[in-house]
């Protein structure tokens, strides 16, 4: 294992933030692993840190390809970390909203920038981010449509879920959307949980990228084969929205296979403890994504299901 | 007339609503013009408060003068206001980054949605914006190239001292005012002053700009403001000076003056050390229009911009 500094951002008080990979093989640069740009994504972060780890005694013991190269940039954000904060700098912003960046802009374009073009050298790149709303989703890997797709390799990891997102406007600064337009073989993967850890979720996470990896014949690992992933278009997604803001009390958990009129969540008001709203299922199906904080707004998204599908 | 652009329910006792003031003219008019005023998309930039107050002022001091209908949104994102955040706090994004929005959406399309239907059907908009908390700017108008032919001759009525065309990115794809001029409603970026501050006097030379822009649409039988016309760029005439040190940045220029080439505009200080000081020299001669004014700086951030050329 080789460590390197791909940036560094210097600060007049605090130490310089040196945004650090570790290389694993030699060779064609075959597979790079990006950890969280957000402060407060403290799950995927440990999901990368066990990659290390993993990837680490895997090189030990000779089981990385010839003439292949694996990078693993733990944490794009640690200056955030330190802070619970999930933003970065001063100004706040979200590094996943700065892509491709630019040498010579601002400093979180040339931190952007300078993570950007380190990356986009590897024919595969993985990233682990995050949903912006308070929530959980059931694993998944998520692409940005472009001329390039190939959903069909998103398939390698063996998650349960391949969602291929068609990009708005406010995608096309984030990190997946620039490598996907440029080679292709860009994929996020979205675990279950954020802030808190979930070791399950984590193991699971680990071993769809080695799965992967195995697969495109970068490292040689024994593993459970995973799931033959559902494709699915994120706009088939039957979102269900708080019809009133309250306190909001989850009837049903991720992944759970429900019913036409199954009561989902109430929502109660805090004041009084009387009942706002009932949230039912419209529809048959599995929970993908399920909102995880005590309050909801109205028009929150609540929930989102895979319209139709069954265990 | 107090409108209420949108609302939605909080968890706790509170309702979110986002006002327009709707001011129409006294006598029934076919087919009345209509300017729309919007501020406070970003919570900390101030400047368009006065804007709006004073555009209403003046108009209720001679109502029986105005021919078309003016509205006036002066805070697109309340909470952010309330909170001195750019951001809107419920769910910490950059509003002007969520457009056009999405009717049937989540919380935040709807938002988007809301404010983009009902500013739909104006002859003209301005969107008007601060600086940010750490540069000063003068009242310019940023357009991007591809509306450029429909918006210049608004833009040069507006009294502002500078158009930028195709400049930063508030003009680009999911802003509030591309969502718009692509919708084929007419809007302006106006930015100026800087942010948590209100410049009187840059207030009220926009506020002339926006009278003679009524006069002009034959909204208003009051006298024209005597106004000028801005000097009117593009990217490649504007000298951008970032800091390429972290430090401590002391201006030593005015803001809003000329510089020549070679002049020392300001110095990047080590506070530890005392040592000598990095000067900040220009390389072309120009108005400098853009000037840092918070003192901490890192590599990158912007200290000065020069427009050069002949204007």
């Amino acid at each position: 294992m080789e460590r390197e500094d791909i940036y560094t951002f210097k600060s007049t008080y605090r130490q310089d933030m040196k945004v650090k990979g570790f290389r694993f093989g030699s060779g064609q640069r075959a597979a790079c692993i990006v950890g969280p740009t957000r402060g407060r994504e403290n799950q995927q972060l440990y999901i990368c840190g066990r990659l290390v780890k993993t990837l680490e005694e895997l090189e030990k013991s000779g089981a990385i390809a010839n003439d292949k190269e694996i990078l693993v940039i733990p944490c794009a954000n640690y200056y955030a970390f330190n802070l619970e904060n999930n933003f970065f700098g001063v100004k706040n912003l979200d590094i996943n909203r700065c892509f491709p960046g630019k040498t010579g802009g601002e400093p979180i374009s040339r931190l952007a920038g300078g993570i950007y073009d380190r990356i986009k050298e590897y024919t595969y790149t993985i990233q682990f981010t995050s949903f912006f709303e308070r929530s959980e989703c059931v694993p998944h890997v998520r692409m940005m449509e472009t001329e390039h797709t190939n959903s069909s390799l998103a398939n390698l990891f063996g998650l349960p879920y391949v969602v291929v997102r068609r990009p708005l406007p406010i995608d096309t600064t984030t990190m997946n959307y620039n490598l996907q337009t440029e080679s292709g073989n860009a994929f996020t993967i979205f675990t279950k949980e954020t802030e808190n850890i979930d070791e399950k979720a984590a193991k699971g996470a680990v071993s769809a990228v080695l799965r992967f990896l195995t697969r495109m014949g970068i490292i040689r690992y024994e593993c459970h084969s995973g799931f033959i992933s559902h494709m699915l278009y994120e706009d088939d997604l039957t979102d269900v929205y708080a019809g009133r803001g309250g306190l909001f009390r989850s009837k049903v958990v991720c992944g759970e296979d429900v019913r036409y009129g199954t009561k989902m969540a109430e929502i109660l008001d805090p004041f009084d403890g009387s009942l706002r709203e009932e949230i039912t299922a419209s529809t048959d199906g599995i929970v993908f994504f399920a909102h995880n904080s005590a309050m909801i707004n109205q028009y929150e998204t609540a929930f989102r299901m895979i319209h139709r599908l069954h265990e | 007339m107090r409108e209420t652009v949108l609302e939605f329910e909080l968890p706790v006792g509170e309702t979110y609503k986002i006002f327009r003031n709707r001011i129409e003219p006294q006598t029934q008019i076919n087919s009345p013009g209509r300017l729309s005023i919007v501020s406070g998309t970003h919570g900390d930039e101030l400047e368009g408060q006065y804007i709006c107050y004073e555009v209403a002022r003046r108009i209720s001091e001679a109502p029986e003068k105005l021919m078309g209908i003016v509205d006036i949104y002066p805070a697109l994102n309340p909470f952010g206001i309330d909170m001195a955040s750019k951001n809107n706090p419920l769910y910490n994004a950059d509003m002007n980054r969520t457009f056009p929005g999405s009717a049937g959406g989540n919380l935040m399309d709807r938002v988007s949605s809301g404010i983009v239907e009902s500013l739909a059907g104006s002859d003209l908009v301005l969107d008007i914006h601060a600086s940010d908390i750490f540069v000063r700017e003068i009242p310019q108008v940023r357009l991007a190239e591809e509306f450029a032919e429909g918006l210049l001759p608004f833009a040069k009525l507006t009294n502002a001292d500078m158009i930028w065309m195709n400049a930063t990115a508030t003009v680009h794809e999911s802003t509030l005012a591309h969502s718009m001029n692509i919708m084929g409603v007419p809007t302006l970026v106006i930015e100026m002053g800087q942010g948590h501050q209100i410049n009187k006097p840059y207030g009220d030379q926009i506020v002339d700009g926006i009278f003679n822009i009524l006069c002009e649409l034959g909204m208003w039988m009051g006298q024209r403001p005597r106004t000028h016309l801005p000097a009117i760029s593009s990217d490649g005439s504007v000298e951008f000076i970032r800091s390429e040190k972290a430090g401590i940045f002391i201006p030593l220029t005015e803001h809003n003056h000329f510089v020549k080439a070679g002049d020392v505009i300001g110095e990047i200080l080590d506070p530890f050390s005392g040592g000598e000081p990095l000067r900040i020299v220009t390389q072309q001669s120009g108005l400098l229009f853009t000037q840092r004014i918070y003192p901490v700086v890192s590599e990158g951030d912007l200290l000065a911009r020069i427009l050069t050329g002949a204007f």
